[in-house]
């Protein structure tokens, strides 16, 4: 207990030493340092302060030292984010590689894996994108067709990604490929290449939404070194199932923070339908708003005590499965309130006569609509709390 | 805030559990019901409980109480819930009781709570007057006569009424029905002239009356704090009852979903268990949530009453909206699910059905609940 008090003093010391007064205010998504071989830095203090928390390791504060992070325990990890929170300061680096591929390269990738892509992805030096879904491999991912096939000194690889997230400014891919076909689980192995590779050409996706993050990803006989098949031939399946739980706990916290900008449900029906007295004037949507701010409070009392739970070593187990499938419908639900609280002040495209606001809330409730479905869909979700939880039968 | 259960709570939360299930499971309410118990609950049960320190959980020790708080009794009343037990724990233990404490002289708490802590006096709280709960709509008079006090009015739903020795009588000293201030809380024996006690016959077999208090005079010693000031007491009083309530629900919902689950494990049509079906399993998952939820609002309710916290009572209107959306959801589900069999009398599941309605209407359903916590927060 004394030494992780001690620890606090420290980590409170050297972030008040080290952290710019520009990286402790709030992060504009403009702003936000993805890192990687073409990075950029719109503010020049956010690659200062990227580089001093990387010089210390603590990007990725759990990792081991060899491998660019600090060694911390789970304790030390979490007084260093509460310290981080109470400064205020701004994550450092955004990273696929630190939230989906360095825990499971972690786990299953060979030493010399690790020694070349961990500290690379701890310093921000190689942004990572995920080829997994392909167009005709969705919620069904195991039938992924994307061909990677032995020429002996070298793999070949040919077939087509979608739903790429920022493929187009990704420097490396950590991507499942077909390595037998007369099976389908089994056949899939885990495989990571340079983006630079001849062969590999990125798309960006307009959604319903406008612009995205969102690309296809086309593979034209690229030629993959054998070293950078991750643990196994056929063996990826393991490591494609692990990633994903990574990743669906990452969504549901983004499902949690999207839209940032835009404010709760109740203080946008205020702002358009209150009275003098603050009271929402139409009693059908007050009684809808006030159910949808509670069915949140819930939420979020749920996610306070899975934590509690974990930490206390008292959890039932399954608790979590439900918060991909719970935060992205509730923030489904939150825009589709909003639409309707905000009347035709939300139904504004673009230009003149509306608001910034009024804008990003209608982009932002066209987009909500993929949280339901991207990192596993809400009906995926809950076939898995009824196989898994509940012990219903297949 | 914790959202998890001590050792202490966990024990008492197990002992609750073998206790309800062995000594009062359903079958326990359904013979009370099928016999025409006259008490409508087993008074030897109740002295069970009440030697296990339960009457008087929420009490203090001064008072022969166990001191365990909300938490703890929360924990008593889940598993209760679980088997739908009929007992004075709603009605005296979570409703009338604190209400004594928190706004009785000594004399009045060291004449009630110790009988209440030993099992050996019953009480009722006598509040609604319509067909909603509404503790703000006050018909009921309180006037100052020779001597004393007279009280005049008709309350209905009151829980226990027709066992209590006792009534929490809200009444009304001056001001408009619906205003808070004149709302005066009373002491009064049930063996009162004046008072007429009907018994109910209510859906989930459990115990309601109607009771009529025509000229009934009471003296000066029978408020319960000050006169035309009981609001206030009367508020946190009905909060720990809706958060205890929620957890009798939770407990309830509980286990007609686990039973629902273990049937549609068991079942076979078209060659298979119906819980393979898709159509099944997302509705069974979506109950999951739910219960999940109502758990975290519960403890969350119950542990800020004991903590006395300034969000006592938007938490405590935030469980029971949550637990009565939840309960009406499992229980309507867990009928459908168990299909022809469920519809029978023989089946138990239909009794969880008919609890589930009682206890959503008592201290307020989830509309009035959303709009007291919108109320709360301002809009």
């Amino acid at each position: 207990m004394q030494a992780l008090e001690e620890f606090r003093a420290e980590a409170r010391a050297w972030l008040e030493e080290n952290c710019p007064p520009a990286m402790r205010t709030p992060l504009p998504d403009e702003e936000r340092v993805w890192g990687g071989r073409k990075a950029t830095f719109k503010n020049p203090d956010s690659k200062l302060w990227l580089e001093r928390v990387a010089a210390r390791g603590w990007t990725v504060p759990t990792w081991p030292v060899e491998y660019g992070g600090a060694g911390l325990d789970a304790d030390q990890a979490q007084v260093l984010r509460e310290e981080m929170a109470r400064l205020k300061c701004r994550q450092p680096l955004a990273s696929f590689g630190i939230w989906m591929l360095g825990p499971v390269l972690l786990k299953y990738g060979s030493e010399a894996q690790k020694r070349e892509h961990l500290p690379k992805i701890a310093r921000g030096e190689i942004r990572w994108c995920q080829g997994y879904s392909e167009p005709g491999a969705g919620s069904d991912l195991a039938s992924l067709k994307t061909r990677c096939e032995d020429q002996g000194d070298h793999y070949l690889i040919n077939g087509q990604k979608i739903w790429t997230s920022y493929a187009n400014y990704a420097d490396w891919i950590f991507c499942l490929v077909r390595t037998d076909t007369s099976t389908k689980h089994n056949g899939i192995s885990f495989i990571l290449f340079d983006m630079a590779s001849a062969g590999v050409e990125t798309r960006p996706i307009t959604l319903i939404s406008g612009a995205s993050v969102f690309c296809e990803t086309f593979f034209t006989d690229v030629r993959v070194p054998k070293d950078n098949l991750v643990g196994g031939l056929n063996q990826g399946w393991t490591i494609a199932k692990e990633l994903l739980q990574h990743e669906r706990g990452m969504i549901a916290e983004i499902g949690r923070t999207i839209g940032g900008t835009v404010p709760p449900v109740d203080v946008v029906a205020q702002h358009y339908l209150a009275e003098e007295d603050g009271r929402i004037a139409e009693p059908a949507l007050r009684d809808a708003v006030a159910r949808h701010v509670m069915k949140d409070r819930a939420f979020g009392l749920t996610i306070r005590r899975a934590a509690q739970e974990s930490e206390t070593g008292t959890a039932s187990g399954g608790l979590s499965s439900m918060f991909k499938y719970y935060g992205t419908e509730q923030n489904k639900a939150k825009f589709e309130l909003i639409m309707k609280c905000a009347g035709h002040n939300a139904l504004g495209w673009a230009g003149e006569g509306f608001s910034d606001q009024e804008i990003e809330i209608c982009r932002t409730w066209l987009r909500s609509k993929g949280n339901s479905i991207e990192g596993g869909t809400s009906e995926v979700q809950l076939n898995v709390i009824a196989k898994r939880v509940l012990g219903l039968p297949d | 805030m914790n959202l998890v259960l001590n050792e202490e709570e966990t024990i008492l939360k197990r002992g609750a559990h073998e206790y309800f299930g062995e000594r009062l499971p359903v079958a326990a309410l359904r013979r009370l019901r099928d016999e025409h118990d006259a008490d409508g609950f087993e008074r030897a049960a109740w002295a069970e409980m009440a030697d296990m320190g339960w009457a008087g959980v929420l009490l203090p020790e001064a008072y022969g109480g166990a001191g365990f708080g909300y938490r703890g009794l929360g924990q008593i009343l889940e598993e209760a819930g679980r088997t739908l037990a009929a007992s004075p724990l709603v009605a005296t233990v979570l409703s009338a009781a604190p209400l004594v404490l928190a706004a009785g002289s000594e004399a009045q708490r060291e004449a009630i709570l110790p009988a209440v802590a030993a099992g050996e006096c019953l009480l009722a709280l006598a509040i609604d007057e319509g067909a909603r709960h509404a503790p703000d709509r006050i018909a009921t008079t309180v006037t100052a006569v020779d001597g004393g006090l007279r009280i005049d009015g008709t309350k209905r739903f009151v829980l226990d009424g027709h066992v209590a020795d006792h009534f929490v009588v809200v009444a009304r000293s001056h001001g408009a029905v619906d205003a808070t201030d004149g709302i005066t809380l009373l002491l009064v024996p049930a063996a009162s002239a004046g008072v007429r006690v009907t018994r109910t016959a209510m859906v989930d077999s459990r115990n309601a009356a109607r009771v009529e208090f025509a000229g009934v005079n009471v003296g000066a010693d029978a408020v319960l704090g000050t006169i035309g000031e009981g609001y206030p007491a009367l508020e946190r009083a009905l909060d720990g009852a809706r958060a205890g309530l929620a957890a009798e629900m939770l407990g309830s919902g509980l286990e007609a979903f686990e039973r629902t689950v273990a049937y549609l494990k068991l079942r076979e049509q078209f060659g298979q268990k119906i819980g393979a079906f898709q159509a099944l399993k997302h509705r069974a998952a979506l109950m999951y949530c739910e219960i999940e939820l109502t758990r975290s609002a519960v403890l969350a309710a119950l542990d800020a009453l004991d903590a006395d916290s300034a969000e006592a009572p938007a938490l405590a209107s935030l469980a029971k909206a949550q637990a009565c959306e939840m309960l009406e959801l499992v229980s309507n589900e867990a009928v459908q699910m168990h299909g022809g069999i469920g519809m029978t009398d023989a089946e138990e599941i239909g009794f969880f059905l008919k609890r589930a309605r009682v206890a959503q209407q008592t201290f307020g359903d989830a509309a009035y609940h959303r709009d007291r916590y919108a109320r709360l927060a301002g809009f």
